[in-house]
């Protein structure tokens, strides 16, 4: 057998700003041509894994370690981070941060420019990496122009210029629309096939992530590794639940339906997955036996009435035709569509930070284009994706007192309201906390209570569950579902296709600026023309119930999620 | 708010798009320091002169560029009563003699000396105007760190100007997100409030800014440690483009008009220009 | 000359990105040179930060970018920009913000800040201006002394509330306990 490309021999290390160790006793070798997952919760050491591996650890990130770490038989802390950069090249999750060049071209050149590379030699290299990649006609772009999906293949260019023998993925899919994502996730696929390196993928999204093969899965739980198996063996253990990643949906269903999964149904991804004609009828069985979606909800009182919104930044071009739909009250909805569609911009429009060309917009039938977005403030929430940058105060009290302030109440009663929304929010006992010293998902529920404490009728979230592991993602979402509860309507733009089937009955799809879709969120994902219009991409649930021959897919996914949440019911209670 | 309008380098054919960064930069800092070196009322009138044919060579037009104009022009006049308002006489001692023309109210008379000494107040910054809006306007951006390095300045200050081009509309964009957010609770930058209330209001809208912008510098250093920046005592670029012969000409020409404005400027031991003696 | 690190690079990169953004957006006021800016808080916070020459450089090309798109450049007032970020960095160079702040600290940026545009403003930018322009010094004095008070508020206020907001965030977590 080949000598590995990347050797962690009894490995620890630990961040000299932390009291503990990171990574505890690693051992693991990954081979030339590999394709490797490393999966993990959040905290679980598994970026750790990835910094030590390309260098930034020790040179960015000074700590401790111990045992023995080998890249291409050599010790990084002995090499410098430039020679380390030939042999792995790294993709960060940050699709801005790691575009540095003013253009796609000079980007690409980057890593080139640096070792001095002649002019006419890095303008060759640059055209065939970027044909490589696909991007090889965007080489003028500046990257605005470029989508999410487009500047991370930028970005493999730029570290394909090098002959890199390893390629490691952190978190490639964190930023990604659902299509862009599975596009990520197939040129990963093609790159390692064409240049015979070894790609190490630093990802929780499992279901996402098992489009494509991948030789073997490392699960990290709090700064160890739990296992280390082939993709197969490790999917038909029941290891991922129990150390909080949430397992591929196909292998839900199977585990529902009472087909036990083994070895020989290949069932790396939901492509490989080989059924026997009897395992399919039972999961026919069980689609047929759980019937009965939940009950339908009352019509309640519209709340909100959009009526042939028309806006554009700039007067030649509309980022938003002719849009017209309503939330009713109590309603949970979610709004999908590619980066760029007009989601945020609508948001915007809503709030009243940006004006409509046209058309007009009626909060429980009145129109509300004459108010100012404070005062729109008092009856819709908007809530940005990162917490941080909404966050302005170092202790929890005054962040969310802040919008009291401004509204002239006295100081009893804003006691009494912060105090009340701390506990709606579960955030009563960190009252007296700064900030930060809290996990990613209480900083979302603070910035919420910073919202909510203006006892709006509506809150509008933008991506409320991004970069998050599923323990995260299940805390705010539960969240959000028990605030809709309590009779807050609320509004989601997302990309998380399977939020937006467990938690929100309907969804509108937006494309390009119009409303392409209002409908069951269900039937959006079992509508192929409707999921290749709007980058949108069907769950493994959807491929399972056609290969399983289900009459009706739409219908085997409502039931699915009837299924998880009756379950869930059943264990709380 | 309306989004800021920023640097646009506006892609035309021109002969002076052609021109590589470095001789525009060149040129810019030559007839910069020409129109700051003199007070010589000629050969201001003439840089004017020379500045708008350029201006009509680069095919760039007037409305492109009538905001920044607008600017100037209100900067200028702004500057101008000023000046007025606190040395009505100032002209008068610059230029040793006293011509009235207009009595005023108290000290405020208008002389011509003084209106002499505001024509040339106003010349000198507007005959850089045309020339630095064209080097803004016909520069690619991407050339801006290969020349700066051409030029001698070190390759590290000239990637940080180009990191700031890249990132300054992110920037921007982030600071509308989160002042958007702010105003929706309640915090408004503008308007009514009292100075400091305005003052302690900017902070929540510059921690989150701030904070982000220190998060930004971590994962870009990384980023660019990672594929080898500062490996080497040199580096080279993808934009850079060797001189041509129309750029040994122009370098050649700022050149001249240095050495003449520098010439005729300290001829009689004197850097004004006095025609009322 | 020492060279800049990539991290200085950087800081000085984004720095100057967000002097002219929040350049562009400062308060006006009717003197002309002379607006309630933002961006000098700003500036003096990275010179703190990532020192002198990150200082410098941010406040020159920040300035340069500024100026350029708005009336071509007034290099005086330029330099003076650039001065103000030399001498806040030289002046706390040193103290270690990361490592949490006190009071003390906290004197020493004002002192930094009032010092570095007392000499900007009230020194640099007029005698530049003087040698440049010949303008009068009386008005420049006036104008240097509106800018030297309004800038020594603006960083005094938002800077020190910008160091105060960045150290709680990077101060290690301390044993907090849940109240019910």
């Amino acid at each position: 057998m080949a000598e590995p490309i990347i050797s962690f021999k009894d490995y620890g290390f630990q961040y000299l700003a932390q009291a503990s160790p990171t990574l505890y006793h690693i051992n693991l070798d990954i081979y030339p041509g590999e394709k490797v997952l490393i999966a993990g919760a959040s905290g679980s050491g598994k970026s750790t894994i990835g910094s030590c591996i390309n260098g930034l650890i020790p040179y960015a990130y000074p700590g401790e370690s111990t045992g023995s770490l080998l890249v291409d038989g050599k010790d990084p802390a002995k090499e410098s981070i430039f020679n380390l950069s030939q042999i792995v090249g790294t993709v960060l999750q940050d699709t801005d941060g790691q575009f540095i060049g003013l253009t796609v071209g000079e980007d690409i050149a980057f890593a080139l420019e640096n070792d001095c590379v002649p002019q006419n030699n890095m303008k060759e290299t640059v055209r065939e990496v970027a044909k490589l990649v696909d991007i090889d006609h965007h080489l003028e772009y500046a990257p605005h122009e470029l989508s999410g999906g487009q500047k991370q293949r930028v970005s493999l260019a730029g570290v394909m210029v090098e002959k890199v023998q390893a390629l490691l993925f952190d978190e490639p899919l964190a930023n990604l629309d659902p299509a862009a994502g599975r596009a990520t996730i197939e040129l990963i696929d093609r790159i390692q096939e064409r240049t015979g390196a070894a790609a190490i993928i630093i990802e929780h999204r499992l279901e996402d992530v098992l489009w494509r093969r991948v030789d073997r899965i490392v699960l990290m739980d709090e700064g160890r590794i739990v296992a280390d198996m082939p993709t197969k063996d490790f999917l038909t253990g029941k290891m991922l639940l129990e150390h909080g990643i949430r397992e591929p949906l196909y292998l839900t269903a199977l585990r529902y339906a009472g087909v036990s999964v083994t070895e020989e149904m290949e069932p790396q991804y939901v492509g490989s997955l080989q059924l026997s004609e009897s395992q399919k009828e039972t999961v026919r069985g069980w689609y047929r036996a759980s019937g009965g979606y939940g009950e339908e909800k009352k019509e309640t009182k519209v709340l909100l009435d959009v009526e042939h919104l028309t806006f554009g930044y700039t007067p030649e071009r509309t980022n938003l035709r002719d849009v017209s739909f309503s939330v009713r009250e109590g309603e949970m909805v979610s709004i999908v569509g590619k980066n760029g569609a007009g989601k945020s911009t609508l948001a915007k429009l809503i709030c009243g930070f940006e004006k409509p060309t046209s058309g007009r917009i009626c909060l429980s039938g009145r129109d509300i284009s004459g108010d100012t977005i404070k005062e729109r403030a008092q009856r819709i929430g908007y809530v940005m994706q990162n917490p941080n940058q909404m966050i302005s105060k170092p202790l929890i009290w005054d962040e969310v007192e802040m919008a009291l302030l401004a509204s002239g109440m006295s100081a009893e009663e804003r006691k009494e309201r912060v105090e009340e929304t701390l506990k709606i929010c579960g955030l009563y006992p960190f009252r007296k906390w700064p900030v930060s010293a809290l996990s990613f998902g209480q900083k979302k529920r603070v910035t919420i209570a910073g919202i909510l404490v203006q006892r709006p009728q509506m809150i509008i979230l933008d991506e409320p569950t991004a970069g998050q592991d599923y323990h995260h993602y299940t805390e705010i979402m539960e969240f959000l579902k028990s605030l809709n509860a309590q009779g807050y309507t609320i509004v989601m733009i997302t990309h998380d296709m399977h939020l937006m089937l467990e938690y929100t009955p309907r969804a509108i799809v937006f494309c390009e600026g119009e409303l392409l879709a209002d409908t069951t969120a269900a039937h959006v994902l079992n509508d192929p023309e409707l999921v290749e219009r709007a980058n949108l991409k069907e769950t493994s649930l959807y491929t399972l119930s056609m290969a399983c021959g289900v009459e009706n897919p739409q219908e085997f996914t409502k039931r699915f999620i009837a299924y998880e949440e009756a379950r869930r019911k059943t264990e709380e209670g | 708010m309306a989004r800021v309008a920023i640097l646009n380098y506006i892609k035309r054919p021109s002969p002076v798009h052609e021109l590589t960064g470095t001789t525009k930069l060149i040129f810019f800092m030559a007839w910069s320091v020409a129109s700051m070196v003199t007070f010589d009322t000629r050969i201001l009138v003439c840089m004017l002169v020379i500045g708008a044919v350029i201006f009509r060579i680069s095919r760039i037009r007037i409305r492109d560029i009538s905001v920044v104009l607008g600017l100037a022009a209100v900067f200028l006049l702004l500057n101008n009563i000023f000046i007025y308002l606190f040395t009505p006489e100032y002209g008068v001692d610059l230029y040793e003699s006293r011509t009235v023309l207009l009595s005023g109210v108290g000290r405020y008379t208008v002389t011509a000396q003084q209106l002499f000494y505001h024509l040339n107040v106003t010349l000198k910054v507007i005959c850089v105007v045309p020339v630095a809006l064209l080097f803004i306007a016909c520069t690619d951006p991407s050339e801006f760190a290969a020349s700066l390095a051409r030029i001698g300045v070190s390759y590290r200050a000239g990637y940080a100007v180009s990191l700031a081009l890249r990132y300054i509309p992110d920037v921007q964009r982030e600071y509308t997100n989160i002042s958007q957010a702010q105003q929706a609770r309640g915090i408004e930058l503008s308007g009514k409030d009292k100075f400091f209330t305005r003052l302690k209001n900017s902070v929540a809208i510059l921690l989150p800014l701030v904070m982000s912008s220190l998060n930004r510098i971590e994962t870009v250093s990384n980023a660019m440690e990672l594929r080898g920046f500062g490996k080497e005592k040199k580096r080279t670029w993808y934009t850079y483009r060797s001189l041509k012969r129309n750029d040994w000409l122009a370098i050649g020409f700022a050149v001249a008009i240095l050495v003449v404005d520098l010439t005729v400027t300290f001829w009689d031991g004197s850097r004004y220009y006095n025609p009322f003696l | 000359m020492k060279k800049l690190s990539v991290k200085s690079v950087v800081a000085i990169g984004i720095g100057a990105a967000l002097f002219f953004v929040l350049g562009k957006v400062a308060i006006p006021s009717p003197v002309p040179n002379t607006n309630i800016s933002l961006q000098y808080a700003v500036e003096a916070v990275f010179a703190t930060l990532f020192g002198p020459i990150a200082g410098i450089v941010i406040g020159f090309i920040g300035h340069t970018l500024i100026d350029a798109t708005s009336y071509g450049p007034w290099w005086s007032w330029i330099i003076a920009s650039a001065f103000v970020g030399l001498v806040i960095g030289l002046l706390t160079m040193k103290m270690n913000v990361e490592e949490g702040i006190d009071s003390k600290k906290l004197i020493r940026f004002n002192v930094a800040q009032i010092i570095a545009h007392v000499l900007a403003w009230g020194l640099v930018a007029p005698v530049l201006d003087i040698l440049i322009y010949a303008e009068p010094v009386e008005k420049l004095f006036a104008q240097g002394l509106m800018a030297a008070v309004s800038n020594i508020i603006t960083t005094g206020v938002v800077g020190t509330l910008l160091l105060l907001g960045y150290a709680k965030t990077v101060v290690k977590k301390g044993s907090l306990e849940k109240e019910d």
